[in-house]
């Protein structure tokens, strides 16, 4: 299991725990971390799990591919360092990321 | 001993039904810190799970229960919010407040969500009720279907929607002979436009399956325990099946709310915010008919039912009833993505973006030269960008739809200054 440390827009940390290849919004609905909803489950459809992944976090996270790029596009507080979370699957270069919430609810 | 008319239990917000817009309005609830009691009541077993993969990627084996579990089983273990598996509630009081289900529990709520969804439409064709005949609509029907799929060589699928076609590119991946019935003369009819119906025929014949428009079944014909081992057309002539999809829509869950004196349409009638005409009973997800814009809509599909819990939740907090989003929806065939926004009835023009030959488009629909819908076949871009130039109502310029290089939100009319 690898840490994810998220940040919710009220600034409460949720230290939570994801298991290798699991995506980072999973483990946040299943914590009801307010502000990530992962509506599509998934799919990279809706938007509803977007984040700002800390500066020194960045590089290890990667960059969003052309349709995480579009959907990003549309969303609400767009920032350089912004990634839907469904996209992102824990590994051990990940272990310990931290994270804030981007969107409302 | 008490008898069993005392003996209940009660809870400030009682849900029944577990699927998408029951869970995702006990987590709304959780995450707005919500002070009552809740309790989800849901007639199947098992921990809750998502329906959109029994037709994708649970179906082709790509993804197992634990990949569709709406959550973990200990979300459920820490949840303040109590779910009551294998329950189903045959009954409502609306003056007492009060549910009863079949094994005779009862409980008195405070506010009663209907989030119950419905029942695949069965066909009362002869022959239905054979072994090997499914409808999709629950875990145990995939996993049956799974299993028959494995021994079968020829599938035939009635009905040309979205649960048919993502079933037959399901078959086709697992090497089965498919054939779509579709009584209209093309695909999704009533829910898209000819550009787009004709892009799907030719891709699901690309991959090998066999089309039959304007026809339909007359009989699933087989027997004993084996069951189907094919289907009689109205013609007479008998095409060899193993497997036989029935996917011909949802009958919206109503009984027992009419029962106690719901007034029920097209599904449960509900207002703005989902109230239903009984006190203190709202209804959510794909068994409500909700009031939007002058008119009702019922609508089945993933977004609708998160949108619907979303707005119930602030409801049941108190705060101000947020705006209706677009709906949404999506459909994976094969390695074509179908995004779908807004809701196209009313259109007064169709535009085509790029060609759809290539595999990548998107066909906008408008009306008094705004956006009202757009259909998005693996083109992203279009799809994340007409939610917004849905929402804003702004007019939009022909030309500049007509052409797939200028970006969508760069299409609206030039405003003149006063």
């Amino acid at each position: 299991m690898y840490r994810i440390n998220i940040i919710d827009a009220r600034g409460t940390l949720h230290e939570l725990e994801g298991a290798d290849g699991q995506n980072i919004m999973a483990v946040a609905v299943d914590h009801d971390v307010p502000g990530i909803v992962g509506e599509c489950g998934g799919d990279m459809s809706c938007g509803t799990c977007h984040v700002h992944i800390e500066d020194t976090w960045q590089q290890a996270a990667g960059q969003p591919d052309a349709d995480e790029t579009d959907m990003l596009e549309v969303v609400d507080n767009l920032q350089p360092n912004s990634r839907l979370c469904c996209q992102i699957r824990m590994s051990s270069s990940l272990d310990g990321i931290t994270l804030k919430v981007a969107g409302t609810e | 001993m008490a008898s069993t008319s005392e003996v209940e239990e009660r809870a400030d917000v009682v849900i029944v039904g577990a699927g998408h817009a029951g869970v995702q309005l006990v987590s709304a609830l959780a995450k707005k810190q919500f002070a009552g009691s809740v309790v989800m009541i849901e007639a199947e077993e098992g921990y809750p799970y998502e329906r959109p993969p029994l037709s994708k990627g649970y179906f082709s084996g790509e993804q197992q229960l634990g990949d569709i579990l709406f959550r973990s089983p200990d979300y459920w273990g820490n949840s303040p919010a109590r779910l009551m598996t294998g329950e189903t509630v045959i009954r409502v009081n609306a003056d007492e407040h009060l549910v009863e289900t079949a094994t005779g529990r009862k409980l008195r709520y405070e506010s009663l969500i209907w989030a119950a969804g419905g029942n695949a439409r069965s066909l009362p064709l002869p022959g239905a009720d054979l072994a090997g005949v499914y409808y999709i609509r629950t875990l145990a029907d995939a996993d049956a279907l799974k299993l028959r799929a494995e021994k079968s060589a020829r599938a035939v699928i009635i009905g040309g929607g979205y649960i048919g076609l993502e079933s037959a590119a399901a078959l086709r991946k697992a090497g089965l002979a498919v054939t779509i019935f579709e009584a209209a003369d093309r695909l999704l009819a009533r829910v898209t436009s000819g550009p787009v119906s004709e892009f799907f025929r030719k891709l699901h014949v690309e991959r090998g399956v066999e089309f039959r428009f304007g026809q339909s079944v007359a009989a699933i014909i087989g027997e004993g325990a084996h069951g189907v081992t094919g289907v009689r057309l109205a013609s007479d002539e008998i095409l060899p099946a193993d497997l036989v999809i029935i996917g011909v829509g949802l009958l919206p869950n109503v009984d027992v709310l009419a029962a106690a004196g719901c007034a029920t349409g097209n599904g449960i009638v509900v207002d703005e915010v989902h109230r239903t005409s009984l006190p203190d009973i709202y209804a959510i997800g794909d068994c409500a008919s909700f009031a939007s814009a002058g008119g009702y809509h019922r609508l089945e599909s993933v977004p609708n039912a998160t949108e619907h819990a979303q707005i119930l939740a602030g409801v049941l907090m108190g705060e101000q009833p947020r705006q209706r989003a677009v709906p949404w929806f999506w459909s994976d065939q094969y390695d074509v993505k179908l995004k779908t926004v807004g809701l196209l009835s009313g259109h007064d023009a169709v535009v085509v973006r790029g060609n759809p030959d290539s595999g990548a488009f998107s066909v906008a629909y408008l009306r008094d030269g705004r956006l009202i819908a757009l259909d998005a076949i693996n083109a992203t871009a279009d799809f994340a960008q007409a939610r917004l130039l849905i929402e804003s109502g702004a007019p939009v310029d022909y030309e500049r739809l007509v052409n797939p290089t200028i970006k969508l939100k760069d299409c609206t009319t030039p405003r003149v200054a006063a």
